[in-house]
């Protein structure tokens, strides 16, 4: 609970009407999109300017009160629920698009706008800004670039932190900087853009940013291929980029998400396959589209692919995709809780990874069906349990702990793009190393002397001792 | 992962609140643990898009009915009025990805409200007499819709509209008093009868019993006639069961599950003794409740199986029109001043599109209009801000629902705007005449514009 003359302090500086700490404001944002995790803030505040956040920042830090940059609540690591209460600071008043500037292909924005506006506004010019996380209906931009969101175009186009060119940002000092700038090079310093992107809201509030926009490419075509053995299938994601062509999208679905997703839709997917490979390329020129299309299908064919699906036109590419979109809803639906991971490894491990992941469900007995990213090597595994058995739920923190430890081995990483948060701070040392941990505490420090901005996340209290797993 | 289930010190107070005793009761709590909180739903809810608040969103909705059951909150004032400023159109449910019947999860809150509500002491006989003698009683309504006639044909209507003192009311109700059809006294059965055969003589496709509905009944007696004559025309002997009443919509919506559950029952018995094959309503917010009795009755022992049988027997017009229908020609011949087509645009019933899944059928039937261009209404899957009594009893936000939809409708530049439910349309006229477009575009239930158009006896081949 807030003092009431800090609470009087915070009206002044929004409005009576943007700063709520009623128990319908502080339940509605207790939580994001992360399964199992709910904590009551102190109190919601929405402000509209950037001398607003800067105000609002400085109180805070002079009382030490915990400040959580809040987009949509949608992320999957726990980034945006006040675990250590005080203010969670709703970006989404701040949502204006201010320019799409078409001579240096850049657009400048504010955090709260939403991701799907913005892909819909920058298509209609004919440019193109591909980081395309899934929840980019509900997203906000500023919340994609604090956990630099990927998405599904990843492998050829890369993610948000590959856009992000320009920064304004509030410190809790509530000095405001800008970094970078509608520049494609500048080396003048540290590279705080950087540095911010995918900083999850542990050292500044961003008030404004620039990224790169491309010009949309015209056409694009889609494939299916089908395994009845997976290492053929892993390994055909390494030919097909060993081969010198990059696909726009290469998807992964395991079997037992095929299972699933058939038993609920009935769309005719193949359930003897062990794999199935979604393939998407596009383009300029659709002659270079279609020998790219018909080399991956030579490549799909040498590799072992049991049959390979070009689909003919766009409803036949689009219910294609269907199998590998309805992925998610689909396992939602099984059991009440879903816990989506993000664990990636590098794309010639895939096989690896998959095989790991299933023999961690069994050895557990937890359900967890791998769908994803293929090319870019980043993988969904997804656990359909339920929070209230509490059994259960602890056999599925092993087994992910389990997965995490594997990506790892492999030479992979904890999270590809869902963000520390909360939810992985105990295991990010099994990452970065000791010293990585110490310097990137050195950073917030220098950020945040007070620790006011997004405490709890990123850094754990205690980190998680890394077991060897005997098999 | 770390178990991070942490609760801080809860918000409600230790004394029991009978609310929230009563909520926990009523809520089927799991379907409110399916919800994952993804979000998907925000960009669906008006109110959500009106306000920006999580709290008016359904996920922020489901988060404060759970705190509620939870111990974490009580159900205080603005938990209440929250539950109500939700239009119940639903458009949540096909987005959501964990497919939660938020629909029932809202009913089920209202109900626990409403009979732990303490009504001011005029509202108490209102609710009483409006949902238990009213709408239940068709010859009640009836003798409504006869007053109503007096009122609009004596004059009092045009003094009253003439003399400022509508001006009293809220500019809303003035111009919904405005744009009210003329009410009839004699329904659909004492017109036709209860018995219509298929035009043509020849063997029916199938026998379909017509739904009335007790508003449509009186204020669109007429759509109810012209309902019959497409299906008759369309091959179908048409049954009026006449011992068939109000679906319950407004009753389960208002929290009055019990009087909704009565009036099932009788409609059940009702079209059951009819023996029809199908259930045909014309408003999307009557269907959408009568394919839900199985849900409604699903702790009847008595009458849950014919419910379940019952529901999946209910057809929206449209819908039986292009699944099972010998579909009419239709043709939009006359002229518009300055247009060389006549442009129709559609507004959906939410209730047609999100709950009885229908949304296709409208459309499909409007691109079979030989001389009308179908011109799409930028966001038509959004809810007009009508929502059953929601514009009554919700002015404010209904109306600045409308009034964003009418920029959208303006765009399409349609000389008809049709719809397929007695509420939106009123609503449509409502946003018409509040943008002073009644001379360019009219609001027309897509059956009397069918049935308008319709080229009689010679049948398209389907």
């Amino acid at each position: 609970m807030l003092a009431e003359s800090i609470r009087q302090q915070l009206r002044q500086i929004v409005g009576d009407n943007w700063f709520k700490d009623d128990p319908e404001a502080l339940v509605t944002h207790s939580y994001d999109a992360t399964p199992m995790v709910q904590n009551l803030p102190d109190g919601v505040i929405y402000p509209s300017t950037r001398e607003e956040v800067a105000a609002i920042l400085k109180v805070a830090n002079e009382h030490r009160i915990p400040i959580v940059g809040r987009g949509a609540g949608s992320n999957l690591c726990g980034g945006t629920v006040a675990t250590e209460g005080g203010i969670v600071m709703v970006m989404n008043r701040m949502n204006k698009l201010i320019e799409i500037d078409q001579e240096n292909l850049t657009a400048t924005f504010q955090p709260g706008l939403n991701t799907k506006e913005f892909h819909l506004a920058v298509e209609s010019l004919g440019l193109f800004y591909p980081p395309d996380p899934s929840s980019m209906v509900i997203s906000t931009l500023g919340g994609n670039i604090m956990e630099c969101a990927g998405g599904l175009r990843g492998l050829k186009y890369g993610t948000t932190k590959d856009y992000v060119i320009g920064l304004e940002a509030v410190l809790t000092s509530g000095e405001i900087i800008r970094t970078g700038g509608k520049l494609y090079k500048d080396v003048a310093g540290y590279d705080l853009t950087k540095l911010l992107v995918g900083s999850e809201g542990t050292l500044a509030i961003i008030t404004e940013a620039i990224v790169k926009l491309l010009p949309a490419p015209k056409y694009k075509k889609t494939m299916l291929a089908m395994y009845q053995d997976m290492n053929a299938a892993a390994k055909t994601v390494s030919a097909i980029i060993g081969n010198q062509i990059i696909p726009a999208t290469l998807e992964f679905i395991d079997n037992p998400t095929l299972r699933v997703v058939e038993e609920f839709n009935k769309i005719g997917l193949p359930l003897d396959m062990e794999a199935v490979l979604l393939i998407e390329q596009d383009g300029n020129d659709m002659e270079t589209i279609e020998q790219d299309i018909e080399a991956i299908k030579r490549i799909c064919l040498e590799q072992g692919a049991a049959e390979v699906k070009i689909a003919g036109s766009a409803q036949e590419a689009e219910k294609l995709m269907m199998a590998r979109r309805s992925a998610l809803s689909t396992l939602a639906r099984i059991r009440p809780t879903t816990i989506l991971e993000d664990a990636t490894v590098p794309r010639s491990k895939i096989a690896d990874m998959v095989k790991e992941i299933n023999q961690i469900a069994k050895k557990y007995n937890v359900q967890i069906c791998t769908f994803g990213h293929a090319g870019d090597g980043n993988l969904h595994p997804t656990c359909t349990t339920d929070a209230r058995d509490h059994d259960e739920i602890h056999r599925v923190e092993q087994a992910f702990e389990e997965i995490f430890d594997a990506a790892i081995r492999l030479g992979g990483t904890i999270t590809g793009e869902h963000g520390v948060g909360m939810m992985k701070a105990p295991y990010l040392e099994w990452k970065v190393g000791e010293a990585g941990i110490e310097l990137m505490k050195n950073i917030k420090r220098a950020f945040d002397p007070n620790n006011i901005m997004n405490p709890g996340k990123i850094f754990a209290k205690e980190s998680r001792k890394r077991l060897v797993v005997q098999r | 992962m770390s178990q991070a289930t942490s609760i801080k010190p809860q918000l409600a107070s230790v004394s029991p609140n009978p609310l929230a005793e009563r909520l926990k009761l009523t809520l089927n709590y799991d379907e409110l643990s399916n919800c994952i909180r993804c979000g998907f739903c925000q960009p669906s809810c008006p109110t959500f898009k009106e306000t920006g608040i999580e709290a008016a969103s359904p996920r922020g909705r489901l988060a404060l009915m759970k705190a509620v059951v939870d111990d974490l909150m009580a159900p205080d004032e603005a938990f209440q009025q929250q539950m109500d400023l939700c239009l119940g159109c639903r458009a949540c449910e096909p987005v959501c990805p964990a497919d939660v019947k938020y629909g029932h999860l809202l009913e089920q809150t209202r109900d626990a409200i409403e009979k732990h509500k303490d009504h001011r002491w005029w509202i108490k006989p209102i609710r009483k007499v409006a949902f238990g003698q009213l709408f239940p009683n068709q010859r009640r309504m009836r003798l409504l819709g006869s007053a109503l006639r007096l009122y609009q044909r004596s004059g009092i209507q045009g003094l009253l509209q003439k003399s400022g003192l509508m001006g009293i009311l809220p500019d809303s109700m003035s111009q919904m008093e405005r744009i009210l059809p003329e009410a009839s006294s004699k329904g659909v059965v004492e017109q036709l009868g209860t018995y219509v055969p298929a035009k043509g003589g020849k063997k029916p496709i199938a026998t379909v019993g017509m739904f009335r509905g007790c508003i449509m009944d009186v204020l669109f007696t007429e759509t109810n006639k012209n309902t019959v004559k497409l299906l008759s025309e369309a091959g179908f002997d048409v049954v009026i069961p006449d011992t068939q009443n109000c679906c319950g919509a407004l009753h389960a919506h208002s929290g009055e599950l019990d009087q909704a559950r009565a009036l099932a029952r009788k409609n059940i018995d009702a079209f059951r003794s009819a023996g029809v094959d199908y259930i045909i309503s014309n408003a999307g917010g009557c269907g959408a409740l009568l394919v839900e009795y199985g849900h409604l009755l699903h702790d009847d022992p008595e009458y849950a199986e014919a419910a379940l049988q019952f529901a999946g027997n209910v057809k929206d017009i449209s819908q039986m029109l292009i699944e099972r229908g010998n579909i009419p020609k239709f043709a939009a011949a006359e002229t518009v001043a300055g247009a060389d087509q006549v442009t129709v645009t559609y507004q959906d019933s939410c209730h047609l599109r999100n709950v009885m899944k229908a949304g296709n059928a409208p459309r499909d039937l409007m691109k079979r209009i030989d001389g009308a261009k179908l011109v799409e209404l930028r966001g038509a899957d959004r809810c007009c801000g009508s929502a059953g009594i929601y514009n009554l009893v919700q002015p404010e936000m209904s109306m600045d629902i409308l009034d964003h939809k009418m920029e959208h409708v303006k765009e399409t530049q349609a000389h008809y705007l049709l719809t397929s439910n007695p509420g939106c349309l009123l609503q449509m006229k409502l946003g018409i005449e509040r943008e002073q477009m009644s001379d360019k575009m009219k609001a027309v239930h897509i059956v009397d514009f069918l049935c308008e158009h319709m080229i009689e006896e010679t049948r398209a081949a389907k």
